[in-house]
């Protein structure tokens, strides 16, 4: 079947197997391997991307589902000699180690601000009208969808509160 | 994954053609990875118009089944009006699964048992009769209530159990088109010798909306999930509670209970001995005692029983007002 | 030219009179910026030209044999291009430093969830489908999968010191207890990949792996190739934590699929398969027992345990390595058993021994300062020792009292409120500590550098797994030749580059950085001799040499290109002194006192870890371990099928590894300025796997303190935590 995808403002048409998941589509046919797949079944939060400008989970849709969608991936942030705010920030404070999850690190904290600014409460918020704001206890809950075996879980946020200060 | 003719269903009643219904996707295409979910034909309703909206209906609202779990729990008029409902999604799954996961398919969505999650290992709920393979395995995660011999497994939805404590009601549109509405222990089956019939949804029907009724005015709701891990973790159990006092004694209590059963729990006999008392430590610990009087679960899961009655002691000291309202717990409000 | 170095005696401290100002600073990583922005490539991310992909198959029986692989029963998958499997093939990874292929059980099957074949199709689609597929028929056999009623076990002669009825029998308190820890597997979190492509009878194979020097070793035995034959790269690693020390099954199916099928193959496992074939760390059961006269003076240690693995495999979890040398006992007593059983195979999982033996050491001797109403703290410093109980030697430098002491004044150890008195809401709140210690060890290791006009270039087959190798090196080199980080390019996990043993025993920063060092240093030695000055005179700084009264630009002293080649190894202060890594814990938890849930609010870690090379990833991976500790004293279990031995939580929803939300803001993990003379010529000792080691016991000591629950089987899930507390 085929599908177009909108990838970090490129389009690309695809012809592809119904079964091609959104993230086999990025890494494999659009060759943007930044985006990873530690677990293929949404459990790990590497493959995160963002769908029409929502945080989601690549593995776990089908490219077929998407076709027309805007999707921007780590590669859509900056490079290396250009890097977005948050990436830079994530060198800075050494918001990883291995670097495997930091992707999808990165596509959520990005996502993570957003959805902090648009007043949407988590379930550690202290009260559902009000948010408590950029509290490291409101990132590590919003966080928590994507693992990182190193464990760098204190420079990340470390990382997403310096970006977000910088932000404001 | 075997493959699949994939359609593209514009109106609901190209839904009715039949064909699985894919949404969200994200516990579909999980279980089809696995080879567990096997269907012939995907019809994705991501198009179908008016599915993802929540209106207002009669006092209540009308929540769309293709609202997405981050749209519910953002809602200011679901945030002032169902706290529980938004708690509840809130300590489910994470905040990629909320964005893409629906009302809809949250409520279908089918049990993390891993022998059903394990095609080597039999289960009479991928295949009736096949045997069960948790009777005699590990079972840390498998239900204490409503459970039979053919199935031990539990209902994962955190949702589920703030829209049962809510007494929501699922509404299902036939293949006629016609629509009827279920109350949630209506809307689920318990598994008896048939633990792969899950709900009364029949093929070629959809869930259409989840109808709340008006809020509970003054009433203190909460919700509390208990897990292995701070978060991003399935409950080992949870408890829902919606609560309004009256001259220092429970005027108004609904209750539910999550992860111990096929279904949200409920347990009216529970309930109605706690309304019309005044609250008080010993009174909940008989309530929590009734609760789970009585079952014998799988050796791994008998720790649900203490842990239930914990935690509903707990909420229970919360929303009547015996101790301090922590996190989860909030007031309803009015909405506009 | 090559430089031979061994570690026979303390070799001057000269990392702390260069000049350059990198070594030790908390530098960035230079490969960070690929890292943020997806720019790294792993293995996975190798797409070669016509590359196909394959998908492994699993044992449904525990034990037995494959009667028969229906290749028809796939036939029909548009794009199928062969069914694999055979005499080759793998059983599971080789052990860490195997440096041969695993064992091969061509048609024998020795666990539910080995890898018995490999699908190779067009598409990842349809290899998928295939692999879940295949038609496989077994002769199926029984099978023990329970270390508790294992008829196998195997235990050699206790290891012993003094008279232990003596010391027993004389003690004012005494501590007996059985401690339970379960299964741990590494999940790292890239699951293990392979590409595998010949060229001609050469094979490049790009893999995940931690040690490509052995794992082209192990590969080339396993394939029936000369190692010169195969070339194994692994410049990026998603993680390791031993679960890639040797070469899996993944990579040996590739290989075999894509000679025959003229195509280069990718294998990425599954990450169900992660968990059901890839090393686990074993279950223990351990039994400790402790006995002090009144004052708190140890006299009696004894540390005995079960663990298992399947028959034959060679790898026994270290249980009580800590336990022989933290502290000092009049009698010491350990011994170990292995059952033997047809679970997944165990095998190193980060600190292999500390990460579940120290816990256990640590809760014993919280329980020890209660019985004798000591502060915990005390207690230790007490008892620490002063030199290696079990075999005498002296220790190359040993600061575990300093960390005690130093970590205690940091986090207010003497301010904490009374046990059991301090509550906020339902949350009943808690302090606890802990030691920490890891042996710490030189492996023999081989590095090229080469000084150019442009800068220096580094080359060893060491990795960089996520530990920060890429900027130690540069840092190394830099420092040593007087340049900037930028003018320093390393290239690592190359097997043809010199050989390192790789990471793995937390002993690969000290190991390959002493071979750059020491290759530097040779460097230093032949610029002294161009600038006519002594080598202790020698003084580089950004690109300038300085030496008796000259002062010439490097670019200017080199003819071309200055190179060396250095090979580091183990000498004889191995043998006269003990080395470890030690440390000290904090932790202040807070227990829920309905639901038992456990949240650590707080934790401090202080470690003596010789000459910090680099500040900030030394951090990471203190932190790193910390968290593990956490996580394994909180969550993470394996689950085993008690009839098929099967992991039964084979995926990242069911083995909970520690998430954001688990981990308090407030973490901090600090150094102690120390130089091992005796340990390696940068007087630097390991990191990886300390921070683990006693970080859980801090957990669980606190628990005690906040809400009087004493938990002796990890991990404490809540279930657990109300048991306890039921029990008072």
């Amino acid at each position: 079947m085929r599908t177009t995808l909108t990838v970090n403002g490129e389009r690309h048409d695809l012809s592809h197997d119904e079964r091609l998941s959104l993230l086999d589509a990025i890494r494999d046919q659009i060759g943007l391997t930044g985006t990873k797949k530690g677990c293929d079944h949404g459990q790990c939060g590497a493959c995160t991307v963002h769908v029409n400008g929502r945080r989601v989970n690549s593995c776990l849709t089908l490219a077929a589902m998407h076709d027309g969608d805007e999707i921007t991936t780590i590669e859509g942030l900056g490079t290396p000699d250009a890097p977005g705010a948050m990436q830079a920030s994530f060198q800075a404070c050494d918001g990883f180690q291995c670097g495997f999850c930091t992707a999808g690190q990165i596509m959520s904290a990005s996502a993570v601000l957003e959805e902090i600014g648009r007043g949407e409460p988590s379930h550690v918020s202290s009260s559902l009208s009000s948010i408590d704001g950029m509290t490291d206890g409101e990132l590590a809950e919003r966080m928590s969808g994507n693992l990182c075996r190193c464990s760098a879980y204190p420079m990340i946020r470390a990382a997403i509160a310096r970006a977000a200060e910088a932000a404001e | 994954m075997r493959p699949f003719d994939y359609r593209r269903a514009e109106t609901l009643d190209s839904v009715a053609e039949g064909g699985r219904i894919i949404a969200g996707g994200t516990n579909l295409l999980d279980l089809m990875k696995l080879q567990v979910e096997i269907p012939d034909t995907l019809v994705d309703i991501n198009r179908i118009a008016g599915l993802d909206r929540i209106e207002p209906q009669g006092e209540g609202l009308r929540i769309g089944a293709l609202v997405t779990n981050t749209e519910v729990a953002a809602d200011p008029r679901i945030r002032a009006g169902y706290p529980v409902l938004a708690r509840a999604i809130l300590a489910g799954a994470s905040g990629q699964i909320r964005n893409k996961a629906t009302t809809g398919g949250n409520l279908l969505q089918r049990t993390r048992c891993p022998y059903f999650y394990d095609p080597a290992m039999a289960c009479n709920k991928r295949e009736p009769g096949a045997g069960c393979s948790a009777q005699g395995g590990v079972g840390r995660m498998l239900a204490v209530f409503g459970t039979s011999d053919a199935c031990l497994a539990a209902h994962p939805s955190d949702m589920a159990v703030g829209l049962r404590v809510l007494e929501a009601r699922v509404e299902v549109r036939g293949t006629d088109g016609a629509t009827r509405q279920l109350a949630l222990e209506d809307f689920y089956c318990l598994p008896g010798d048939r633990p792969d019939i899950e709900s009364v949804v029949q093929p070629g029907e959809i869930i259409t909306a989840v109808i709340l009724p008006a809020p509970v005015a003054g009433s203190v709701q909460s919700y509390r999930k208990v897990r292995d891990r701070a978060s991003y973790a399935f409950a080992l159990v949870s408890v829902a509670a919606v609560a309004t006092m009256r001259d220092g004694r429970i005027d108004h209590l609904s209750l539910a209970y999550g992860s111990v059963a096929p279904r949200p729990w409920g347990d009216d006999a529970v309930t109605d001995a706690l309304v019309g008392q005044a609250p008080d430590a010993g009174l909940f610990r008989r309530a929590a005692d009734r609760l789970t009087a009585g079952h014998t679960p799988h050796p791994d899961a008998a720790y649900k029983l203490p842990l239930l009655r914990r935690s509903l002691q707990s909420v229970l000291h919360e929303v009547t007002g015996l101790s301090e309202a922590a996190i989860g717990t909030d007031k309803a409000e009015a909405f506009a | 030219m090559t430089f031979d170095f061994k570690m026979d005696q303390p070799q001057p401290r000269l990392l702390d009179s260069t000049r350059q100002g990198l070594i030790g600073t908390d530098m960035a990583r230079p490969e960070g910026l690929l890292k943020v922005t997806g720019a790294a490539a792993y293995a996975a991310d190798h797409l070669p030209e016509g590359c196909v992909h394959g998908m492994l198959v699993r044992a449904t029986v525990t034990r037995g044999r494959v009667t028969a692989i229906d290749e028809g029963s796939i036939g029909d998958i548009p794009g199928l291009l062969g069914v694999f499997h055979g005499p080759k093939f793998i059983r599971n990874p080789a052990q860490g430093m195997a440096g041969e292929s695993p064992i091969r059980p061509d048609t024998e099957v020795h666990f539910h969830g080995q890898p018995i074949a490999l699908v190779v199709a067009e598409t990842f689609e349809a290899a998928r489908e295939g692999a879940l597929r295949l038609a496989v028929t077994y002769e199926s056999a029984p099978a023990e999968v329970d270390p508790e009623t294992a008829s196998e076990v195997e235990s050699d002669e206790p290891d012993t010191r003094g008279d232990w009825d003596d010391a027993w029998g004389k003690a004012a308190a005494r501590v007996d207890l059985t401690f339970r820890t379960a299964g741990h597997v590494s999940a790292a979190m890239e699951p293990h990949a392979a590409v595998a492509e010949w060229q001609g009878e050469n094979l490049l194979l790009r893999g995940a792996l931690q040690m490509v020097a052995t794992n082209r070793l192990e590969l080339a035995d396993a394939l029936g190739v000369e190692p010169e034959r195969v070339r194994v790269v692994s410049p990026f690693v998603g993680g390791g934590f031993g679960s890639k020390l040797g070469i899996g099954p993944e990579a040996v199916a590739a290989s075999v699929a894509a000679r025959d099928l003229g195509r280069p193959v990718r294998v990425v496992m599954a990450r169900q398969t992660v968990f059901d074939a890839v090393l686990r760390r074993t279950e223990t059961r351990q039994r400790l027992r402790l006995a002090a006269d009144a004052d708190g003076k140890l006299l009696a240690l004894a540390h005995d345990d079960r663990i298992s693995n399947l028959p034959g495999e060679g790898f026994a979890e270290p249980v009580s390595s800590a336990s022989r040398f933290t502290y000092d006992a009049l009698a010491m007593h350990f011994a170990q058993e292995v059952a033997r059983n047809h679970r997944t195979p165990s095998g190193s999982v980060r600190a292999p021994g500390e990460a579940v033996g120290m816990i256990t050491l640590e809760v014993a001797m919280d329980m020890l300062a209660q019985l004798l109403d000591i502060d915990p703290l005390d207690l230790r410093l007490k008892n620490v020792a002063t030199s290696h109980p079990m075999t005498g030697q002296a220790f190359g430098e040993q600061r575990l009292a300093d960390c005690l002491t130093e970590g205690a004044r940091r986090f207010g150890w003497a301010d904490r409120p009374a046990p059991g008195t301090r509550s906020e809401g339902d949350w009943l709140i808690g302090a606890g500590m802990a030691a920490a210690a890891r042996p710490n060890a030189l492996q023999e290791s081989s590095a090229r550098v080469r000084l150019t006009p442009w800068g220096a270039v580094v080359e060893t087959d060491m990795t960089d797994i996520g530990t920060g190798t890429y900027a130690i090196l540069t840092q190394i080199a830099g420092e040593m030749l007087g340049l900037p980080a930028e003018r320093v390019e390393v290239r690592l996990a190359d097997s043809d580059f010199p050989r390192s043993p790789g990471s793995g025993g937390s002993f690969g920063a000290s190991s390959s950085g002493s071979a750059v060092f020491m290759a530097a240093k040779g460097i230093r030695e032949k610029l002294a001799r161009t600038l006519g000055c002594d080598p202790d005179d020698l003084a580089l700084q950004d690109g300038i040499a300085r030496g008796g009264n000259v002062e010439r630009s490097l670019a200017d002293l080199i003819d071309g290109e200055l190179g060396e080649t250095a090979t580091v190894g183990p000498g004889k202060t191995a043998e006269t002194h003990a080395s470890a890594g030690f440390g000290a814990h904090f932790a202040e938890v807070a227990v829920h006192r309905w639901t038992g849930e456990i949240r650590v609010r707080r934790m401090l870690g202080l470690f003596d870890i010789g000459r910090v090379l680099n500040e900030r990833t030394a951090r990471g991976q203190a932190l790193g371990g910390m968290i593990w500790g956490m996580g394994g004293a909180l969550h993470e279990a394996l689950e085993h099928d008690p009839r098929t031995g099967h992991i039964a939580n084979r995926d990242l929803a069911n083995y909970h590894v520690a998430a954001h939300a688990d981990v308090p803001g407030d973490i901090t993990a600090d150094f102690l300025p120390v130089r091992d003379d005796h340990a390696n010529p940068m007087q630097s000792k390991g990191v990886g796997e300390l921070g683990i080691s006693g970080s859980g016991a801090a957990i669980l000591n606190a628990v005690h303190d906040a809400c009087g629950a004493r938990l002796l089987s990890i991990p404490a899930t809540p279930d657990k935590v109300i048991a306890a507390m039921e029990e008072g």
